[in-house]
């Protein structure tokens, strides 16, 4: 794997083929088709999260759930190992009679710190996952994709698909049903 | 029948009023948010934002005499060791946690109509953290040395005792500050990138791309997105709900009458949770009516947060009650003597502004005409505020004033400079609010666009109405 935060973009002649279509029933349709197509490398992009859609194309669940359970448990972990070095091992103090480890007197510190984990694991996970930041892409030199934060909802297919064929894909999302259908150059 | 706000027709899809009136549709509500962004600073944003500035401003003087002088300049006295300083953090914080509720409860709840005044609640959140991060900085005295509120490593064989609420507190808030602004920012970028393609400038088109980190709505990108979100709101709940709780500690954990009680955990976020809403209010009512949201932030949203404000301020209420209940039941007498103390004693005048303002006044909220009234809502609201303000004075300074030792009974009164720095957060507050409204999309465009009617896959399509009385019926056979 290479750098994560750079896109991994194979050099070619054109980037892949975008079509925008109508509204979300629309898009959901032609996800549905394209998965059964057997396409591999290809998106939909919405202004909001279509309902159903990750079904319709076939997406695996996401892996976050773990990222963030892992990070809050350690979090957790390493919170109360911090109180109990504190109190036990570093600063070994009587205070009101208490045992030197005193853990339900811990146990707030424990639950704020595997919270803290758990948030930064999901955002940064997150974001990882998605390969974010990536502040250039092909799809933005598109004219119409800037709709996608609008009004727009597209579908793009990648030009190194095993099924991409440029006059075949751009015919097969104008049959689906696509608006206005561009081979996006690679940048 | 037209639609109107009275009768508006009905969501095709889910057979229920909508959210958003008006006829919006996505490309419509891309421009009710983003456009007064692109439009050149209106004069009337001059007006607000000035005086915060100028409030904000006595917030240096207050504090810059502070650090020169020492707390020496407060009113503090022998008894009353702690007043506006911890008055002022517990109120902020507790302003904090309607953001919270609204972005992290009520969307695990699904309540829908959480969408339009999400952004600007969870915006509210922060703002109101960082004036509340301020008092206990600056109480200390020895700002220079609020480091040792930390467990870092040190020369001075000296670390804070995790035992104590105190520092539960530190980790607590600071935790919950970071947190709301890490949902905050997640829940903007999709927004940020919005405002990125629209943008016109090379200016703009560089800041907002970069803080939208390219965001392109790839569903496979949603996908993470939304699982994040569900996360965050899973995360957050419990948070908030710890915080105030601890915050409660710093005072339940003393031996103080009147502050060692178990309600205190609840009693209080029910009470942040009520102040926080009304701050909501306050904040809303101008806001829609200066950018003209009118169809966004609908009498709905209104009705909703002043039912949340009715059913937290009679549980707030209750505790009221409760606390003078268990002060007899218990047959403590210190106990007892704390509770007559407050609503009869030297601060009984502040005891009873609470109680107004906090359980009579808002019964008007039990009315349908006064929660849709935004005249009534808008002073109910600022009502409250003063209300929940004074119930934490009303805590901390009569449990302190009249301590176990009537010899070293006192009566505190706060000098200029307490009042200039409550003032001046109110000015960081609404210095923030200000800037924010005018830079950032006050309303989460992508989450309001998925709720509407047209954001449905199914919308359009034909809907299968099961009618009973045309269903055939089997006759029964003996």
């Amino acid at each position: 794997m290479s750098a994560p935060l750079l896109p991994q973009l194979p050099a070619g002649p054109c980037y892949g083929a975008l079509g925008r279509f109508a509204g979300p029933r629309e898009l959901l349709h032609a996800c549905e088709r394209i998965r059964e197509l057997g396409f591999t490398r290809w998106d939909a992009h919405s202004p909001f999260p279509v309902h159903g859609l990750d079904g319709a194309m076939g997406l695996r669940a996401s892996r976050l759930p773990w990222i963030v359970l892992t990070l809050a448990l350690s979090g957790a972990a390493g919170a109360m190992l911090l109180q109990w070095w504190v109190h036990t091992q570093a600063y070994p103090l009587v205070i009101s009679g208490k045992p030197l480890f005193s853990w339900p007197a811990f146990v707030p510190v424990t639950f704020e710190v595997g919270v803290l984990f758990g948030a930064l694991g999901a955002v940064f996970g997150m974001f990882g996952l998605n390969r974010l930041p990536m502040h250039h892409h092909p799809l933005f030199e598109s004219s119409t994709f800037e709709r996608a934060t609008d009004d727009g909802f597209f579908v793009s297919i990648e030009s190194w698909d095993p099924k991409f064929d440029r006059e075949a894909t751009t015919r097969l999302l104008r049959d689906l049903g696509a608006l206005d259908v561009e081979l996006v150059p690679s940048s | 029948m037209a639609p109107t706000e009275e009768t508006p027709d009905l969501d095709p899809v889910r057979g229920r009023a909508p959210l958003i009136l008006g006829g919006h549709d996505f490309p419509s509500i891309t421009r009710a948010v983003c456009d007064p962004l692109e439009r050149p600073t209106p004069s009337g944003w001059w007006l607000f934002f000035l005086p915060s500035l100028a409030l904000l401003s006595l917030l240096g003087l207050a504090t810059g005499w502070l650090f020169w002088e020492g707390i020496g300049i407060w009113g503090l006295n022998n008894p009353v060791g702690w007043a506006f300083d911890i008055t002022n953090f517990v109120f902020w914080v507790g302003i904090g946690h309607a953001g919270t509720l609204i972005s992290a409860i009520l969307f695990l709840l699904r309540q829908r109509w959480r969408t339009s005044i999400n952004r600007s609640a969870e915006a509210m959140t922060i703002f109101a953290v960082m004036c509340a991060l301020i008092f206990p900085g600056i109480h200390v005295g020895r700002i220079w040395v609020a480091y040792w509120m930390l467990p870092l490593p040190n020369q001075m064989s000296m670390c804070p005792n995790f035992r104590s609420p105190l520092l539960w507190d530190v980790f607590a808030v600071s935790i919950y500050g970071t947190v709301s602004v890490l949902f905050w920012y997640v829940g903007l970028v999709p927004d940020l990138a919005t405002v990125r393609d629209r943008a016109r400038t090379l200016l703009r088109r560089r800041i907002f791309g970069a803080l939208a980190l390219g965001w392109r709505g790839s569903n496979r990108h949603w996908q993470h997105y939304e699982r994040a979100y569900l996360i965050l709101a899973g995360l957050a709940t419990p948070l908030v709900l710890s915080v105030h709780s601890i915050v409660s500690m710093d005072f339940a954990v003393s031996q103080l009458p009147g502050w060692h009680t178990t309600i205190f955990p609840p009693y209080f976020v029910a009470g942040a949770i009520f102040s926080g809403f009304a701050m909501v209010v306050t904040l809303m009512v101008i806001t829609r009516k200066a950018f003209r949201m009118e169809n966004l932030i609908t009498i709905r949203h209104f009705e909703n947060m002043a039912k949340i404000m009715l059913v937290t301020g009679t549980m707030v209420g209750y505790a009221y009650g409760m606390e003078f209940f268990i002060a007899w039941y218990s047959g403590n007498p210190y106990e007892g003597f704390a509770f007559l103390n407050r609503a009869f004693g030297p601060y009984a005048w502040a005891y009873w502004i609470m109680v107004s303002c906090n359980v009579i006044l808002p019964q008007i909220l039990w009315w349908k005409k006064a929660r849709t009234n935004l005249a009534i809502l808008f002073v109910m609201s600022l009502v409250v505020n003063v209300g929940m303000w004074f119930e934490r004075f009303v805590i901390i300074v009569t449990s302190l004033h009249r301590d176990f030792l009537p010899s070293s009974w006192d009566y505190y009164v706060p000098t200029i400079w307490e009042f200039l720095a409550l003032l001046g957060s109110f000015g960081l507050f609404f210095t923030m609010f200000c800037l924010f409204v005018r830079f950032l999309p006050i309303v989460a465009t992508a989450e309001v666009k998925a709720v509407l009617p047209a954001a449905d896959p199914h919308h359009g399509e034909e809907r299968v109405v099961l009618d009973v009385s045309k269903a055939p019926v089997r006759e029964a056979t003996t």
